[in-house]
C-alpha cells in the first residue's frame, strides 16, 4: 500500500484534488504506468497504428450500438421493419447504423492487420505469449459478435447464414443435434434464436470482449511492446532505468495515433458516407430482404470476413479425407522413426494416429468440416510454441521464410475470394490446396522456422528520425 | 472525391462480384435522376397509381414524398387511396393469401427493392429498370405475359397500356464457335398510349423513385459525407504537422 502523502495547506486547488484522489485510488500511478511513462520502442511502423485502431473500432460499435438498441426490437416479427424505421424514422438513425455494420467489417480489417503485424514480427514469442493468447481470444470472442450481430437485421442472408452455421454443429457426433437445438432454442433459426442472439450480442460477448481487451493491455504493459526488428528495448537502458531506444507512449505515441486515427476515419467514413454497401460485401443485397423461412436463396455466403474459414469448411470432402488421412498416416511416421522421442512416447503416436484414421473413417467429412473450420482459428492459440525460429521478426528470417509468409496471405485472400462464390469444381481444388497449405504453414512450423541461415539481428532498434 | 469513391466502389463491386450472375439477359444500364424532383415526382405518381395495389410498400410513409418537394396538400389530393392519414406508411389492402392465389405468390413489399435487387449484373435500378422493359406476350402462362429480365413471372404487365404489345425477335449468334440465342430486338405488336422513348422514360422516372424510396435520405448522405470528407482532410494536415513537431526530438 502506498505512503498517506500529505501537501502544504497553501499547495494550489488541482494539486490538493490530484494528491487527495492518489491517496485513495492510483490515478497518477495508472496513468504514468500506462501512458506517461510506459516506454514504447521508438520505431513503430504503419503496422503498429492497428492496436490503437482495433480500441477506436471498439468504442465506436459500443456507442453506436447504445444507440441501436434503443429503437431495435428484437422480436422475428418487428425485427426487420425496426431496423428499417431506424434508417428512416430515427434522425441520424441511417448514419449510426452504417457506423455500425461498417464497424463490424472494419472491426475484422483492422484486427486481421493486428494480427498479421504480430505475426511478422513475432510479436507472440516470449514473454509475449500472454498478450498473444488473449488477442486470440478476443478474436474468436469477435468472430461469435459478428455472428450473432448478423442475425439482428432478419433479412434474408442472417436468417440463412445462421440457419447455415447453427447447422454446422448437429454434425458433431452425439451431442451434435441437441447442442443445435440449444443455440437455436428452437428446429429451424426462429424468434427464439434471435432473442438469445440478441442477448449475447449486447451484452454477455461485449462483456468478455472488453474484459479481454483489459487484460491483453494489461499483460502488454506488463512485458512492454515488441517492435519491426523484435529486439527487446529493456536490454538497454539509462541510468534512469528507462529503454534507451524507449519513448514515453504519451506524448510521443498518441499524436502519432491521431495520424492514424484520422487516416483511418477518411477510409471509414468514405464507406459510411458514400457506399456504406460496398459492393453487397458490408452490407449483403439478400438482406434487404425480410427473412423467409420459406425461401431458401440461391446461394448463401457469409459475410467476407468469415469467408477463409468458410472456404475451408467447404473444402472438406470425402475425397479431402483421404488427403487428410495421409498427411496423419504420413506425421505419424515421420513421428515414429524420425524424432527423439522415447519409445513409449512413439507407440503413442501411432496409437493416436490409428484411431484418429479410424475416426476420420467413421465419421461423415461434414464434422470434419467443421472440426478443420474451428481448429483454422484455434491452431493461431499455439503459435508462440510453433514458432522456432531463433529470431523474431521476419526482417532478420532467411529470405525464403519471407515468401511462406507472403504465400500464406496470397493463400488467405484466395481462400476468402473462394468462400464468396458459389461452389465450383476448380474452386473446390483449389481451396482443398489452400486448406493443405494453410494448416502445413503452422503445423510444420517447428520444422521449418528452424531451417535456413537467420540474418544478424542488431543490438538496437533501426531508426531513422522522421 | 465523390466521384471518385464511387468509381473505386464501382471497380472494386466489378473486380469481385459478390453474387453470381443469373442465367438472364444483360441488364440495361437506369438513367440516373436522383437529383431530378421533376422525375422523383413523376416516378411517385406511377408507383402509386400503378403498383400500390398490388405491392405495399410498408416501410415507407407518404409524407416522406416531401423531401421529394411535394407538398403534404399534393400528397393528399394526389396520392392517398389506400389510407388518409399523411403520416401512414404505404400499405395496401389486399393480403398475402389473395395474392398467392391470383398470382402464384405473394407480391413483395416494394420499399427496398431497388437495393435487394443489386447483383452482379448491376445495380437493383438497372434490374428494375430491365424488367419493367421486357415484358412480352405469352399466351402459355396464367397471365398472359412473360418477361425476359424474370422468365415464368408471376407480375402481369402492368403498364402495358402504356407500353402496348411486344414480340422479342431473337438471333444466333455464333462466338468462339458457340452459338447462343441472343435478344436482337423487338417488335411492336399492337402500339401503346405512349412512344417506345416515352414509356423508357416514364419508366426511368419509376426506377429512380424506387431507388430514392429505398433510402430516402441518400441524397443528404453524400452531401454530409463531402464536408465530413473536408474536415478529416484538413484535421489530418493538422494531426500530421503536430505528430511532426513532437517527433523531432526523437533521433
Amino acid at each position: 500500500m502506498a505512503e498517506f502523502k500529505e501537501i502544504s495547506a497553501d499547495a494550489p486547488m488541482s494539486e490538493k484534488a490530484l494528491t487527495w484522489i492518489d491517496n485513495r485510488f492510483p490515478l497518477s500511478k495508472l496513468y504514468k504506468e500506462h501512458l506517461s511513462e510506459y516506454y514504447a520502442p521508438k520505431n513503430f511502423n504503419f503496422f503498429y497504428f492497428f492496436g490503437a485502431l482495433s480500441l477506436l473500432v471498439l468504442v465506436i460499435q459500443i456507442v453506436t450500438g447504445i444507440f441501436l438498441v434503443m429503437h431495435y426490437k428484437p422480436d422475428a416479427a418487428l425485427a426487420f421493419a425496426s431496423v428499417e424505421y431506424i434508417m428512416r424514422d430515427v434522425p441520424y438513425g441511417w448514419l449510426i447504423r452504417y457506423m455500425h455494420s461498417t464497424g463490424a467489417s472494419a472491426f475484422f480489417v483492422v484486427v486481421y492487420l493486428h494480427m498479421f503485424r504480430g505475426l511478422i514480427y513475432g510479436s507472440f514469442r516470449k514473454p509475449r505469449e500472454l498478450v498473444w493468447l488473449f488477442g486470440c481470444a478476443i478474436f474468436l470472442a469477435l468472430m461469435g459478435e459478428a455472428f450473432m450481430g448478423y442475425l439482428l437485421p432478419w433479412g434474408q442472408m442472417s436468417y440463412w447464414g445462421a440457419q447455415v452455421i447453427v447447422n454446422l454443429f448437429s454434425a458433431i457426433p452425439l451431442i451434435g443435434p441437441d447442442l443445435a437445438l440449444l443455440i437455436r432454442g428452437d428446429y429451424v433459426v426462429g424468434d427464439a434464436t434471435l432473442n438469445r442472439f440478441f442477448a449475447f450480442h449486447v451484452i454477455a460477448v461485449p462483456l468478455v470482449l472488453l474484459g479481454l481487451v483489459v487484460a491483453h493491455i494489461i499483460a502488454l504493459h506488463e512485458v512492454g511492446s515488441n517492435n519491426p526488428d523484435g529486439v527487446e528495448i529493456k536490454a538497454h537502458k539509462d541510468e534512469k532505468g528507462r529503454p534507451l531506444d524507449g519513448i514515453p507512449f504519451h506524448p510521443y505515441y498518441t499524436v502519432h495515433d491521431i495520424v492514424g486515427v484520422t487516416g483511418f476515419l477518411l477510409v471509414f467514413c468514405a464507406i459510411v458516407f458514400f457506399a456504406p454497401e460496398l459492393g453487397g460485401y458490408f452490407l449483403e443485397y439478400n438482406n434487404f430482404i425480410p427473412a423467409d423461412p420459406l425461401k431458401t436463396p440461391l446461394h448463401i455466403a457469409p459475410v467476407w470476413y468469415f469467408t477463409p474459414y468458410y472456404s475451408m469448411l467447404r473444402a472438406i470432402t470425402g475425397e479431402m479425407m483421404y488427403a487428410l488421412i495421409a498427411c496423419v498416416l504420413v506425421a505419424a511416421y515421420l513421428g515414429a522413426t524420425r524424432a527423439k522421442i522415447s519409445n513409449t512416447l512413439k507407440a503413442a503416436v501411432i496409437g493416436s494416429a490409428v484411431v484418429g484414421v479410424a475416426l476420420m473413417l467413421a465419421i461423415d467429412a461434414k464434422f470434419w468440416g467443421v472440426v478443420v473450420m474451428g481448429g483454422a482459428v484455434v491452431i493461431l492459440f499455439f503459435l508462440p510454441w510453433l514458432d522456432k525460429c531463433e529470431v523474431k521478426s521476419i526482417r532478420y528470417r532467411p529470405d525464403w521464410h519471407v515468401y511462406l509468409y507472403a504465400i500464406f496471405v496470397v493463400n488467405f485472400f484466395v481462400l476468402g475470394y473462394l468462400g464468396i462464390q458459389p461452389p465450383s469444381s476448380i474452386g473446390e481444388r483449389v481451396s482443398q490446396l489452400g486448406t493443405l497449405y494453410y494448416f502445413g504453414f503452422f503445423l510444420l512450423m517447428p520444422w521449418w522456422t528452424t531451417l535456413g541461415q537467420t540474418k544478424p539481428v542488431p543490438d538496437r532498434v533501426n531508426f531513422v528520425a522522421h | 472525391m465523390r466521384k471518385f469513391l464511387i468509381a473505386v466502389s464501382m471497380v472494386l463491386g466489378m473486380a469481385l462480384p459478390a453474387f453470381a450472375a443469373t442465367d438472364t439477359i444483360p441488364w440495361d444500364k437506369a438513367p440516373n435522376k436522383l437529383n431530378d424532383l421533376s422525375a422523383l415526382q413523376n416516378g411517385a405518381k406511377i408507383f402509386v397509381n400503378y403498383c400500390l395495389n398490388c405491392h405495399a410498400a410498408s416501410y415507407m410513409r407518404f409524407n416522406r414524398l416531401k423531401d421529394i418537394g411535394l407538398t403534404e396538400k399534393q400528397i393528399k389530393d394526389n396520392l392517398l387511396f389506400t389510407t388518409d392519414k399523411v403520416g401512414d406508411t404505404m400499405k395496401i389492402s389486399m393480403d398475402a393469401k389473395q395474392g398467392k392465389d391470383w398470382f402464384g405468390g405473394n407480391p413483395p413489399d416494394l420499399t427496398l427493392i431497388a437495393r435487394s435487387r443489386s447483383g452482379s449484373g448491376g445495380t437493383g435500378a438497372d434490374y428494375i429498370y430491365t424488367y419493367l422493359r421486357t415484358y412480352y406476350r405469352d399466351d402459355s402462362k396464367a397471365t398472359g405475359w412473360n418477361n425476359l429480365a424474370f422468365p415464368n413471372v408471376g407480375m402481369p404487365h402492368v403498364l402495358w397500356e402504356l407500353q402496348g404489345q411486344r414480340r422479342p425477335v431473337f438471333e444466333d449468334v455464333v462466338q468462339h464457335g458457340h452459338t447462343t440465342h441472343a435478344l436482337k430486338g423487338w417488335e411492336q405488336v399492337t402500339p401503346g398510349k405512349m412512344t417506345p422513348l416515352e414509356y423508357d422514360e416514364a419508366v426511368g422516372d419509376l426506377v429512380n423513385y424506387l431507388q430514392w424510396m429505398a433510402e430516402p435520405n441518400q441524397n443528404s448522405r453524400v452531401q454530409i459525407g463531402v464536408w465530413v470528407m473536408l474536415f478529416l482532410l484538413i484535421f489530418m494536415v493538422i494531426a500530421w504537422r503536430l505528430n511532426a513537431s513532437y517527433w523531432k526530438d526523437i533521433r
